[in-house]
């Protein structure tokens, strides 16, 4: 195994487990629509109750999305986290109180009411989606950070990384682009939450709430990814020179990508295709709950493909609009080759896991939720 | 190029704070989640194997409590990760090749566990097999005790870094050894020490509740059984936490001397040196140790402390003074001097600057090579800067010892109650008050403990290696500082809700709990 090869797998894993991260990002998208969806407190116990079980994967992935980016490729950790303060910051209190508002909400002794906690799932539904979307669109559209490792052996000015102005990452909310993936990935999370929510529970009602709202969400959706596409295909992307590691622009370059890296290209368009099949079978056939299998598979294949069309083929994936020179790249800002090496083996662990996760999954999951398991006990 | 660098004392001292306050309400929930685990794994297994419904009870009431705990651990934990990235990014680059692996290893291997299997526990009572179900309760606890694991090796490596090079080319540590790493002694003694310490507050916590119903006569099964375990676990974790801390004094001893200065409030050492029970050392103020011989007031047992850390009645233990000044230990190494250490970590970073500016030779690598382990003191300006606030470590640990030996004869105490007596009796309302006085103790010492750990080492984020000034982020101490109140705000009532709905489920006692008392009324 040669650097180059584990320097691509590790990117590879940080595109799957950002993949898998938006497609659980369900949660997000059903607590968003709490409201909406849930129109009595039986009816908001229900939705609560089927996101309430599968909370913690999209917490824990989204944990270990972190770790595994800071132990792969540090410089990115330290320059993004440490730079744009705010932006992470936020989507960190909305998922702080997120992990609470389950267990709390309907507990004896919760003074500060049910509502509450409904609010803060709301909150989390919403600016979570939307900060982590406009945080990944800055892959393609670029950040204001300066890196400079010479700083570090001035005792004066130490710090090697820094963001250019004083917004503390939140710059990034001022560029329309970032805007667009942000609320796509919304709009994406409240399809995905729908689907799930009309696979996970049996109740007629929420079904035909669930099924008119989806195709509202999914027009949104479709026609922002499409701009937001079409913007990426044809902008200049941010490519570097795989001897000397000099960053140039380079016209088209993600749309080059697509067509050097054909595989990706066709892996994406299956992946689309299934998104929209499984969106449109909802809509169109009355009884169909299966959605979200076909939705849940094509939304991690086309995140995966996007990913890796933003860190392969020598390009940079963190690309800097103040200093092109200290854009970052799958090269330039990984771990040593040991760590690399010896985090390959861990993550062939990776399997082993996804099988218990599948297993108690399903074992949890082998009857529907419906409105007598809420008044039985075990329950949020 | 554009330089704006914002960097100041004020930001790190917010940075500090910060990240203290996130650890401390951080630690008040993680000791309970792995301290219930264990109690209530043991209480599922009586159920398992004997099936009565009892024991069922028992198991699902202590689960409801540890639901509550467990959402304020996971709430508060997802921040310590991130702020290594948000507010201590140089240190994310400088040493993250080393520092990165284990918090990956713990999300992939640990947390995923936990989180699978604590759905399974709440929600899969009639949805899975009792053995199933059996398992997926020891799997949450095993999760969270791997977890701990991951994290306290982190941690350990800040202490006592090892298995590491530095590499100029990419001007950060790397790691050469995983092993080394992940095994490194000091890892392995505080996950023992730090483990069995969380099953104390467990074992603490599950005595109170159930002295708080002895008390009011309810649920007087449930609390004697509970008692019995709980205090079989407490007495053994507790005797484990006496053993692993001598280990914890020796290894501190050995690879952070300072911080043993601290918190004996050592200022000159030598051979023979008694460990300090009493004295006074203002909790307030920087204690004058450059001026003083010792603290007021000290009352100390003869040898303890050379055998503590040297595990020789006659051994060397040096003192802030000697640390500052150079010292030579009876086998005739040598310990340079603050002055020297400057000067070698002075040496390094002129020789890495030159480095990156082409000097490659062979002679500059040799002296990159024999500074780097000196690295951080080129940073240091003055002696004040490398000596930790003195009262914190001395105090805390005190505080950790003194209720720590209590505990011990608590639990003694607890178990020939419990099997020798009616503990339902009212003439041992002295003991309900005894564990509930002893509740709030045990957190205390906990937290403690770690106040010893974390600010005994200031102000290195890497010993010797990496000070808080250089490993902070470049941000506004304003935002800092608005964060800090932000996380202070939205803990504080967390807890207050947590604590609120602990009490009521606590009033409320276990579901069934009627039915079986019936049965126990028809039984007599």
């Amino acid at each position: 195994m040669s650097y180059t090869f584990l320097q691509q797998y590790w990117w590879f894993l940080i595109s799957l487990l950002g993949a898998l991260l938006v497609f659980l990002l369900f949660v997000q998208g059903a607590n968003s629509l709490i409201f909406v969806l849930g129109k009595t407190p039986e009816e908001r116990r229900l939705l609560i109750n089927s996101t309430g079980r599968k909370w913690e994967f999209t917490f824990t992935t989204l944990v270990t999305f972190g770790g595994a980016f800071f132990a792969s490729f540090p410089l990115f950790y330290s320059t993004s986290f440490g730079g744009a303060y705010w932006l992470w910051m936020l989507i960190l209190f909305s998922f702080v109180v997120q992990a609470v508002s389950y267990e709390f909400q309907n507990k004896l002794g919760n003074f500060l009411g049910v509502k509450t906690f409904q609010v803060c799932l709301v909150v989390n539904g919403i600016v979570g989606p939307l900060l982590l979307g406009g945080a990944v669109a800055t892959f393609f559209n670029g950040s204001n950070f300066v890196v400079d490792k010479m700083n570090i052996v001035d005792s004066f000015q130490p710090v090697i990384s820094h963001w250019t102005n004083a917004s503390c990452g939140l710059d990034a909310l001022l560029d329309p682009w970032n805007v667009v993936l942000g609320v796509a990935i919304v709009a994406l999370s409240m399809i995905l939450g729908i689907l799930y929510l009309i696979n996970n529970i049996d109740d007629e009602v929420l079904y035909s709430r669930c099924r008119r709202n989806l195709g509202y969400v999914s027009g949104i959706f479709l026609a922002l990814f499409l701009i937001f596409l079409i913007h990426i295909l044809l902008k200049d992307g941010y490519a570097y020179d795989p001897i000397s590691g000099v960053i140039m622009l380079e016209p088209m370059k993600y749309l080059y990508n697509f067509i050097e890296m054909w595989p990706l290209l066709i892996i994406f368009l299956v992946g689309v295709a299934l998104l929209l099949y499984g969106i449109i079978r909802t809509i169109m056939q009355s009884g169909f709950e299966r959605g979200i299998w076909f939705v849940g598979i094509g939304v991690v294949m086309v995140v995966l493909v996007l990913f890796l069309i933003v860190g392969w083929n020598n390009t940079a994936y963190y690309p800097s609009n103040a200093d092109l020179q200290s854009s970052l790249t799958i090269v330039n800002s990984s771990s040593s080759e040991f760590t690399l090496r010896t985090m390959f083996v861990v993550s062939l662990l990776v399997p082993f896991v996804l099988a218990y996760i599948v297993y108690a999954w399903r074992s949890i999951d082998k009857k529907k939720i419906d409105r007598s398991e809420i008044s039985r006990g075990d329950v949020y | 190029m554009i330089n704006v660098l914002e960097i100041t004392s004020t930001t790190v001292d917010w940075s500090r704070a910060q990240f203290a306050l996130t650890a401390i309400y951080h630690w008040l929930f993680v000791p309970l989640t792995l301290g219930l685990a264990l109690i209530m794994g043991i209480a599922e297994t009586c159920y398992y194997r004997t099936k009565k419904r009892f024991w069922r009870d028992v198991s699902r009431f202590w689960q409801k409590l540890f639901g509550v705990n467990f959402a304020m651990g996971v709430a508060t934990g997802i921040i310590l990760e991130f702020e290594f990235g948000t507010n201590w990014s140089n240190y994310s680059w400088f040493v993250g090749d080393v520092f990165g692996a284990p918090l990956a290893i713990e999300g992939i291997v640990a947390f995923f566990m936990e989180s699978t299997f604590v759905a399974v526990m709440f929600f899969g009572w009639k949805k899975v097999s009792p053995s199933f179900h059996l398992a997926s309760t020891w799997l949450t606890g095993i999760g969270a005790t791997i977890s701990a694991w991951w994290i306290l090796v982190a941690n350990s490596w800040m202490q006592d870094p090892i298995g590491q090079t530095f590499n100029p080319d990419t001007m950060r540590f790397e790691m050469n050894s995983f092993w080394n790493v992940a095994l490194s002694p000091f890892a392995v003694d505080k996950f023992f020490h730090t483990v069995t310490s969380t099953w104390i507050i467990g074992s603490v916590f599950c005595i109170a509740v159930c002295c708080w119903y002895l008390w009011h006569k309810r649920e007087v099964k449930l609390a004697v059984e509970s008692i019995k375990i709980a205090s079989w676990v407490g007495i053994a974790a507790s005797l484990l936490v006496l053993m692993t801390g001598d280990h914890s004094a020796y290894m501190v001893a050995r690879t952070q001397p300072m911080k043993l200065a601290a918190m004996e409030a050592l200022y000159h050492g030598g051979v023979d040196q008694g460990l300090t029970g009493v004295a006074w050392v203002n909790p307030f103020v920087q204690a004058d140790y450059a001026n003083k011989e010792e603290p007021p007031m000290r009352i100390a047992v003869p040898h303890m402390l050379s055998f503590l850390a040297t595990h020789d009645m006659h051994g060397y233990v040096p003192g802030v003074n000697d640390i500052i000044n150079g010292y030579v230990m009876p086998d005739g190494t040598c310990e340079p001097s603050l002055k020297q250490k400057i000067e070698m970590g002075k040496k390094a970073i002129v020789a890495v600057s030159r480095y990156r500016k082409g000097d490659t030779s062979k002679v500059n690598r040799q002296v990159i090579a024999e500074n780097i382990r000196y690295f951080g003191y080129g940073y240091v300006k003055s002696a004040d800067q490398i000596v930790p606030f003195i009262p914190v470590n001395f105090w805390c640990f005190r505080i950790m010892v003194g209720v720590g030996c209590l505990l011990i004869l608590f639990f003694a105490v607890s178990l020939f109650l419990v099997y020798r007596k009616d503990l339902s009796a009212i003439r041992f309302r002295w003991y309900y008050a005894l564990a509930l006085f002893l509740l709030p103790l045990s957190y205390l010492a906990s937290e403690c403990g770690w106040m010893v750990a974390e600010f005994g080492r200031q102000p290195w984020t890497i010993q010797d290696m990496l000070p808080t000034w250089v490993a902070v982020s470049d941000i506004r101490a304003g935002s800092v500082a608005l964060t800090f109140f932000i996380f202070l705000v939205l803990f504080t009532t967390m807890l207050a809700v947590a604590i609120s709905i602990m009490l009521k489920e606590i009033k409320r006692g276990p579901e069934h709990s009627i039915v079986e008392s019936n049965n126990q009324n028809s039984e007599s």
